[in-house]
């Protein structure tokens, strides 16, 4: 059962990636660019996919565990760290470099062709190495 | 004046996307972040069926859609090194980060968590800086 929900939740956010655009990194760039052709679908995207959150977060907050017996995410300490502010800088560069984010990189990978098979295996050897780049910018672990 | 066509396929996936986190949330438990769940696999920290499941339907989903209707644009890059570079800055930075669009900007701004606005905020921002070096000072993307 909760394969089948990880297979339910995960297609139909594949299938909201392709619909809203967000697979297009023209569209993706076009919403950061904000002093060329500005595109602001990205917002209505965003704005889109927090609604339902808004509400099932509300459902969360009366309840300790979801429908299969899960504890709920408890909220995380209100902590702004050096890793939270750095990674974030350098996603948004990466972000802007190419259009493509974690999730529609994933959802492009069945018929991208070889250039998001290459930006993929690029991000997972960045995923995979991530916990030494705090050392070799500051030489000090995280 | 219409509103344009884009916006409002934006918005209707952007409700797909949230309510495939609401369900993930509800009925799972788990908070549904791309990096998140393809980083615990890649790491090995915690590789889970589960989110090997949940790639799959992300895959798969998109190729049964465009044998349908037809495979979208990307308009992605074939500069090898862009490619590299970014996915690398990506990767890094959403383990660093501990979230991306989805784990921080939808799942954490719907829960009002300041870490997730803070991150987004950031993302948005040298998102928005780069592209304004790189496009329109460089010329390079």
């Amino acid at each position: 059962m909760r394969l089948l929900v990880a297979l339910i939740a995960g297609a139909l956010f594949g299938a909201g990636l392709t619909i809203s655009g967000m697979t297009n990194t023209a569209k993706v760039q076009g919403w950061l660019d904000l002093f060329g052709a500005w595109d602001p679908t990205l917002a209505f995207v965003l704005g889109g996919a927090i609604l339902p959150m808004l509400i099932a977060w509300r459902i969360a907050a009366a309840r300790r565990t979801a429908v299969l017996g899960t504890v709920l995410p408890t909220p995380p300490e209100p902590v702004i760290d050096r890793n939270l502010i750095v990674g974030s800088a350098f996603f948004g560069v990466g972000w802007a470099l190419v259009g493509l984010c974690p999730g529609p990189a994933i959802a492009v990978l069945g018929y991208g062709g070889g250039n998001a098979m290459l930006f993929f295996i690029a991000m997972l050897i960045g995923m995979a190495a991530y916990r030494w780049v705090p050392m070799l910018l500051r030489g000090a672990p995280a | 004046m219409s509103i344009p066509m884009d916006w409002i396929y934006g918005l209707i996936g952007g409700l797909m996307i949230g309510s495939a986190a609401a369900i993930y949330l509800l009925v799972s438990g788990r908070i549904m972040g791309a990096s998140g769940i393809l980083g615990g696999l890649v790491d090995l920290s915690n590789p889970t069926l589960e989110r090997a499941v949940f790639l799959l339907g992300l895959i798969a989903a998109p190729v049964a859609y465009g044998l349908v209707w037809g495979f979208p644009e990307t308009n992605l890059t074939a500069n090898a090194a862009l490619l590299i570079v970014a996915g690398l800055f990506v990767g890094i930075g959403t383990r660093m980060a501990n979230g991306c669009t989805s784990g921080h900007g939808v799942c954490g701004i719907s829960r009002f968590s300041v870490r997730g606005i803070v991150a987004t905020l950031t993302f948005l921002f040298f998102g928005g800086v780069a592209m304004f070096v790189l496009r329109h000072g460089l010329g390079l993307i």
